[in-house]
């Protein structure tokens, strides 16, 4: 009787190759952790207020409260706000990883997994996937909000979902370290402050809200090679929005899309290995 | 299956920071049977479920699991067994459905096999009308049993349940005690961790007794009790009476214990026939009126006592253990359930 069940567990003989059929098994423990992780989202949905009620109220604030004293050249604040917005949001939202990886470490639950006959890494990755889900909501919610306040982009629909895209791959890529982050967290709330010292300064430090050109000449530097910039430069070319960090001389506002995707994927090549890495230190006693 | 030996640990050492969990941890399961692992807290109980389970890698020794070793391959360790930890491991903001359609799923079952096993689980437990309600709306003893369903959801041959019934009300310990009966019935092996001598004895077929992360007794409950071979005696006077310890002396094997009211009497004897009758002559010559005696057989709470000189319950403050209250907890969890 006991066979019979655990015939269907991921080494099984159903399908075949050994190899396809250990990856299914990941991918279908993978599944269920993001089903988990968006189970509880839809339990406690104002734990989504920062991808959902932010949004909004970001995108109202900075559109009709600062965007009057931001002059842009060559086009409307708000055209030029919402790819800066997107950033924005995506970026401080990746400390959801860090807290929820923090939560699901600290609470009893986490031996409960570890003593299943299951692929241990899908904590992290199905946690990631929910996270990278939790952030398309959020891409979904600045864009309609945006379009509500009168924001157009100005490029084709293949153009315009490649900034999207841009974006989301660049807040993937650092849900990655905030992974790390909470994987060496004393507790949730330890995780949470590094909302506040690293992804606050990183969204703002940047071209985002306002063009870096009226910043001292050192915030500049630093504002022109952070990533942040580079991706929302790139989204903003790639709608057809205006840009005007295009006339800075710096190699990734020159190359805005180039400089987004690889710095992107220059995170993930080491925060992913990283995690993993810390993933298993934290699970060994 | 049966009569193999399924759960076996040899030598097994374990120590977190300052504290030697495990000083080298003997015992072994036969498949189809129950052992109940005995100690106050902080004794390595927890410590040598951790490392039967796969959750903590020992310093020393080998166990195994049905017949795998647990060091060198948890993985597969992990398809043969089921378990109901110390700590609430369920997930609050999931229902009990949820809950076990998930560690079904995650286990390797498929989405309605989970689904079926998961309903029959939630009635055997009698938790189907809350089965969609969320967690965090049960109560102690229906997440217990929700524990419980979940550690058998893949119907593992071997099965750990550590303090299944602590925290619970009379009566859902008795549904818990009756399922894990059942699971028995079914040739499964499990081994549980307990404070309650009378859970032990009512389960257990063998009992391993640890303190200070040794084993101190192994054997049936009876072997165990018939080890301690004294009696207690208990006497009640109609009224204090200054000559009376002295009057039963000659009777007792220790020395006899006066409560503060000077009325009840009480001493370890040897088991000896007519022994009530003897004591009740001695007083009687000596002039006192008796209103009660009594001689009670060891019971394991005895067993226990003269084997730890501790007593067992969960408000104990162990020697030598930190963390009170929370045995075996990991160094970063010490303090969090104090």
């Amino acid at each position: 009787m006991t066979t019979t069940t655990l015939r269907r567990s991921p080494a099984g003989t159903g399908v075949p190759g050994k190899l396809s059929a250990a990856l299914l098994g990941r991918l279908r423990n993978v599944w269920g952790m993001t089903r988990r992780n968006l189970v509880h989202i839809s339990r406690e949905p104002m734990q989504l207020s920062d991808v959902t009620i932010q949004p909004v109220l970001f995108t109202v604030l900075f559109v009709y409260i600062f965007g009057g004293g931001i002059p842009i050249p060559h086009g409307s604040y708000k055209d030029f706000a919402l790819a800066g917005l997107l950033a924005l949001n995506l970026v401080t939202s990746t400390m959801g990883t860090a807290v929820g990886l923090s939560t699901d470490l600290h609470g009893g639950i986490i031996d409960r997994f570890r003593a299943l006959p299951m692929w241990q890494a899908a904590v992290l990755v199905g946690r990631s996937f929910a996270d990278l889900m939790t952030s398309c909501i959020c891409a979904l919610i600045v864009a309609v909000t945006g379009l509500a306040v009168g924001w157009r982009p100005d490029a084709g629909v293949v153009s315009v979902i490649g900034g999207f895209a841009l974006v989301l791959f660049f807040a993937y890529s650092l849900s990655w370290i905030a992974a790390c982050v909470g994987l060496n967290s004393k507790s949730p709330e330890s995780a949470a402050s590094f909302g506040f010292i690293v992804l606050f300064p990183l969204a703002f430090v940047s071209n985002a809200m306002v063009p870096t050109q009226h910043m001292p000449g050192w915030l500049q530097a630093v504002a022109d090679w952070n990533p942040v910039s580079a991706v929302t430069a790139g989204a903003r070319q790639l709608w057809g929005n205006p840009n005007p960090s295009a006339a800075i001389h710096a190699w990734p506002m020159q190359h805005p899309v180039e400089a987004g995707l690889l710095w992107s994927a220059l995170i993930l090549a080491i925060a992913a290995p990283l995690a993993s890495y810390f993933f298993r230190r934290r699970m060994t006693e | 299956m049966p009569n193999d030996v399924m759960i076996e640990a040899a030598d097994l050492a374990k120590r977190y920071g300052e504290t030697q969990a495990l000083a080298g941890v003997d015992f072994s399961v036969p498949g189809g049977s129950i052992l109940g692992l005995l100690g106050p807290n902080g004794a390595g109980k927890t410590t040598a479920v951790r490392i039967l389970t796969t959750l903590a890698r020992p310093d020393a020794g080998r166990a195994t699991v049905a017949g795998v070793d647990v060091a060198l391959h948890p993985a597969e360790v992990r398809r043969h067994i089921g378990v109901a930890a110390q700590d609430a491991t369920l997930d609050g903001l999931l229902t009990g459905r949820q809950n076990l359609v998930l560690t079904g799923e995650l286990s390797g079952m498929s989405r309605t096999a989970s689904r079926r096993r998961a309903a029959g689980l939630l009635a055997q437990f009698e938790l189907t009308d809350a089965s969609d309600r969320v967690l965090k709306g049960y109560s102690g003893g229906m997440r217990r049993r929700l524990d419980l369903a979940a550690a058998m959801m893949t119907r593992p041959p071997v099965l750990f349940l550590d303090e299944p019934t602590t925290g619970l009300d009379p009566v859902s310990r008795q549904r818990v005690w009756a399922a894990v009966r059942e699971l028995t019935a079914d040739g499964v092996t499990v081994l549980l961790t307990t404070q309650y001598l009378d859970e032990a004895d009512a389960l257990a077929d063998r009992i391993v007794v640890i303190d200070h992360g040794r084993v101190i007794a192994n054997g049936t409950p009876q072997e165990l009790k018939e080890a301690s071979r004294s009696a207690r005696l208990e006497v009640t006077l109609a009224a204090p009476y200054p000559g009376a310890a002295e009057a039963i002396g000659s009777l007792t094997a220790g020395p006899v214990r006066l409560s503060d009211d000077g009325r009840r009497l009480s001493a370890g004897v040897d088991s000896a026939p007519g022994l009530a009758t003897s004591v009740v002559r001695a007083l009687d010559a000596a002039g006192v009126l008796v209103d009660n005696v009594e001689v009670r057989q060891p019971s394991l709470d005895d067993v226990f006592f003269s084997l730890t000189g501790d007593h067992l319950g969960p408000e104990d403050d162990h020697p030598g253990n930190g963390a009170a209250g929370h045995e075996g907890a990991r160094p970063e969890m010490e303090g969090a359930g104090a």
